[in-house]
């Protein structure tokens, strides 16, 4: 292995970045995009969900419930409807997510017998939505149910000793404000990472094999090692500077807590950045087309990383088996320590077990990649 | 005309053909991606691992306990003996959430008073926080409702008279226990009709530019608008098949119920192929490498598929991008693909998204035609 072979390899590499502006521009973009795509784009907290009602008495009590629903800021009020089909109209087209129906004897069981049932309808389509829209609407019902309760007791002579025997009482950690961007942004690390680490490589090594540019390399004294070096680092520093491009925009544009140290975060994303780059390479290599190299650099890097990292979904929620599976996805180490570095403040002493396991990663891929090509050679 | 279209839709058809991997990487990709999401996209919750720390030891806290233990959204991982060790446990991600009974707890309640409970929540991911607590401040409602009205009971306070209580009943329509696979499932069949038919449209054309066999087809007699439908139809039906494939792969393997007439997604699936066909069309034109082509089509696709509600609701976004959704195809898809899947809807319902598909198609595949021929000169 000489050093010189491995700096030529490298300017050349850089080089050909630098001439085609172009390509560069992109490497830059990606992060920006990424950022603020999702930064902006995906908020999974759920506020104004557009509500429909069916009063059937239309009294004093059934009015002052439905105001509760529009004083909300949960709740959008749409038009009331006027019988059942108007209602399922609404909830097809989507017009409305969630109807409540009162019952025309709404207040006179309360008055009778004490309990009264309000019907709430939800769409269950994004169950997500529904479920949290569910538990809006039930604080909102409780709420009013509490001030009958305790109107009724003081009606009746009685004194009010207590609304709410359990009170919960939470107290969030790490995320305090249990706001989803600060739960989403940190993650975006990775995907770029993945996007420009493995995606762009495959493709500029690919494309020296489609133009024939490959075997006039290979017809040069360098090694395989020097040639692996030499193509990555070129790579491995635009990843880097994404890497700090994203890191800038979290703190300081989506105002993201970063509570870890500066140190942890390279460490651990110089290693995953290996990991992609190596993949990257390795499939390029056993590829030599564009647009497959592309495809297939998606398939192990892109989407792993978005659906197996417990970037956007929990990872504990997934089936056992897929949960095993994703053990085997570098990302999900990353990820874990990406959101510990941000949010929780963790060390390198605290994240050792997912650090090791990312140290190994990238020991084992890199060997593969090397090995890789010197196959390829003879 | 006919003829020369048919000519160079054989020659595309040989070329797919000879080319095994390139069959492989249509097929497989798709099942991958569709078992992936099927598996791993949720945003259910249930057995959140929990520590319970009870420093009250009654007869009450015991029974709250156990109310949090026999739900099934809970799994008491570790019964903590002091504050430091349930704090610990959620510090350490070996518990997501710590419930706190602290001492004096069924006193208060047995006087009738108010009684906390504490609930440490690891933040981190705030929508399975946020359904966590929802639930966790059901259960302990539930539980105090029922202790009140025994209390009420016992004590005669209500004078014979039941307590005041306005219950909600609640149903879900179209998914009725709130599988987030119902939801995902036939969400993928846009998202991936979209990626593939963009990728494999743009891809195939400027790889004809790069290599140059481009100007090859052009010198022969064939016409511009003719040379698009030949390479396009192609990748159309290829489009059709994979949605057939796919949705059929969610039906029987996910067990994701269809209600609605398949010929109503058919419609719409030709609809939004126009606009993938065109969008694919136009990054080509713009493009003169392969690699300018993946990084365009990388900056049209990713927005599309955060913009287009997949899986992060569009009410929930800002309002500028809210109304960049309006330009988006998928947004529009997704729409009929649930609404046959789940809601069992039909065109009644769903006509302004065709038609909002169909002129999106049709001024992209204009646009696209007009470049076409402009980057020819």
């Amino acid at each position: 292995m000489r050093l010189r072979r491995i700096r030529a390899i490298s300017m050349k590499e850089t080089l050909q970045i630098i001439r085609d502006p172009r390509s560069l521009m992109i490497a830059l973009l990606i992060p920006l995009m990424q950022m603020f795509m999702f930064g902006y784009g995906v908020n999974l907290d759920v506020k104004h969900i557009p509500l429909c009602t069916l009063d059937w008495e239309n009294s004093q009590t059934s009015q002052e419930l439905l105001e509760r629903f529009a004083a909300s800021s949960y709740f959008n009020m749409q038009k009331a409807a006027a019988n059942h089909p108007d209602i399922k109209r609404n909830l097809d087209d989507g017009s409305c997510r969630l109807a409540i129906v009162i019952p025309a004897d709404f207040s006179q069981r309360l008055n009778d017998s004490g309990s009264s049932t309000v019907q709430v309808l939800v769409d269950g389509t994004d169950s997500n939505t529904a479920s949290i829209a569910a538990n809006y609407a039930r604080s909102v019902i409780a709420g009013f149910s509490t001030d009958e309760q305790t109107r009724s007791i003081e009606r009746k002579g009685g004194v009010v000793q207590t609304t709410t025997p359990v009170d919960t009482q939470a107290r969030v950690w790490f995320n305090e404000e249990l706001e989803s961007r600060n739960f989403i942004v940190p993650g975006i690390v990775a995907l770029v990472m993945a996007i420009v680490g493995a995606q762009l490589t495959s493709l500029t090594i690919a494309r020296e094999w489609e133009r024939g540019t490959m075997e006039l390399l290979m017809s040069t004294p360098v090694q395989p090692m020097e040639l692996m070096i030499g193509k990555l680092l070129p790579y491995f520093i635009v990843g880097l500077a994404d890497a700090a491009i994203c890191l800038i925009l979290a703190v300081f544009w989506f105002k993201v807590p970063f509570r870890g140290t500066l140190a942890t975060l390279f460490l651990t994303t110089s290693l995953f950045l290996i990991v992609m780059l190596c993949i990257g390479y390795y499939v390029s290599i056993a590829i030599r087309s564009q647009v497959g190299a592309s495809q297939i650099a998606l398939l192990v890097t892109m989407l792993p990383t978005t659906l197996l990292s417990g970037f956007a979904f929990p990872i504990e929620q997934m089936p056992m088996f897929v949960q095993g599976v994703t053990y085997l996805v570098s990302a999900r180490y990353y990820v874990t320590i990406l959101k510990a570095v941000f949010l929780k403040g963790s060390g390198a002493a605290e994240l050792a077990a997912p650090i090791l396991f990312l140290a190994l990663y990238a020991v084992g891929v890199s060997f593969l990649a090397a090995r890789a090509f010197h196959k390829t050679l003879d | 005309m006919f003829r020369r279209i048919f000519e160079l839709l054989v020659k595309e058809l040989l070329q797919l053909k000879r080319d095994k991997s390139a069959r492989f990487r249509m097929l497989i990709p798709p099942i991958v991606q569709m078992m992936l999401f099927g598996y791993a996209a949720t945003f259910e919750i249930f057995n959140v691992s929990t520590a319970i720390l009870d420093q009250d030891h009654s007869q009450e806290s015991r029974a709250l306990v156990s109310a949090f233990a026999s739900s099934k959204r809970f799994d008491v991982t570790k019964q903590a003996s002091n504050l430091n060790e349930a704090k610990a446990a959620v510090e350490e991600s070996r518990a997501q959430l710590a419930i706190i009974v602290p001492p004096g707890f069924a006193e208060l309640l047995r006087k009738g008073q108010t009684a906390p409970i504490q609930v440490l929540v690891d933040g981190t991911n705030s929508n399975s926080a946020l359904i966590a607590l929802g639930y966790v401040g059901q259960i302990a409602a539930a539980f105090g409702q029922t202790h009140a009205l025994d209390l009420a009971q016992r004590t005669g306070r209500l004078h014979g008279r039941p307590m005041v209580n306005v219950a909600m009943v609640e149903r879900y329509w179209y998914n009725p226990n709130l599988n987030s696979r119902w939801f995902f499932v036939p969400g993928v069949i846009g998202t991936l009709t979209l990626i593939t038919i963009v990728n494999l449209t743009a891809f195939a054309i400027v790889r004809e530019r790069e290599v140059g066999t481009l100007e090859q087809i052009l010198v022969t007699p064939i016409k511009p608008f003719e040379f698009i439908i030949g390479k396009t139809l192609p990748f159309f039906f290829i489009g059709l098949i994979q949605v057939i494939l796919v949705a059929a792969v969610g039906t029987i393997w996910f067990e994701v119920p269809f209600e609605g007439n398949p010929l109503v997604l058919l419609l719409g699936t030709c609809l939004f192929l126009l606009s993938t066909l065109a969008i694919g069309l136009l990054i080509s034109t713009l493009c003169k490498t392969q690699q300018q082509a993946f990084a365009s089509n990388f900056f049209v696709l990713n927005p599309m598929f955060i913009l287009s509600g997949f899986s992060f609701p569009i009410a929930s976004m800002p309002e500028a991008l809210q109304w960049l959704t309006y330009l988006d195809p998928l947004r529009y898809f997704l729409v009929i693909v649930r609404g046959t899947y789940i809601k069992g809807i039909g065109i009644d319902v769903l006509w302004p998204q065709m038609l909002a598909l169909l002129i999106l198609g049709m001024s992209l595949l204009v646009a696209a035609m007009l470049r076409f021929h402009k980057s020819l000169d």
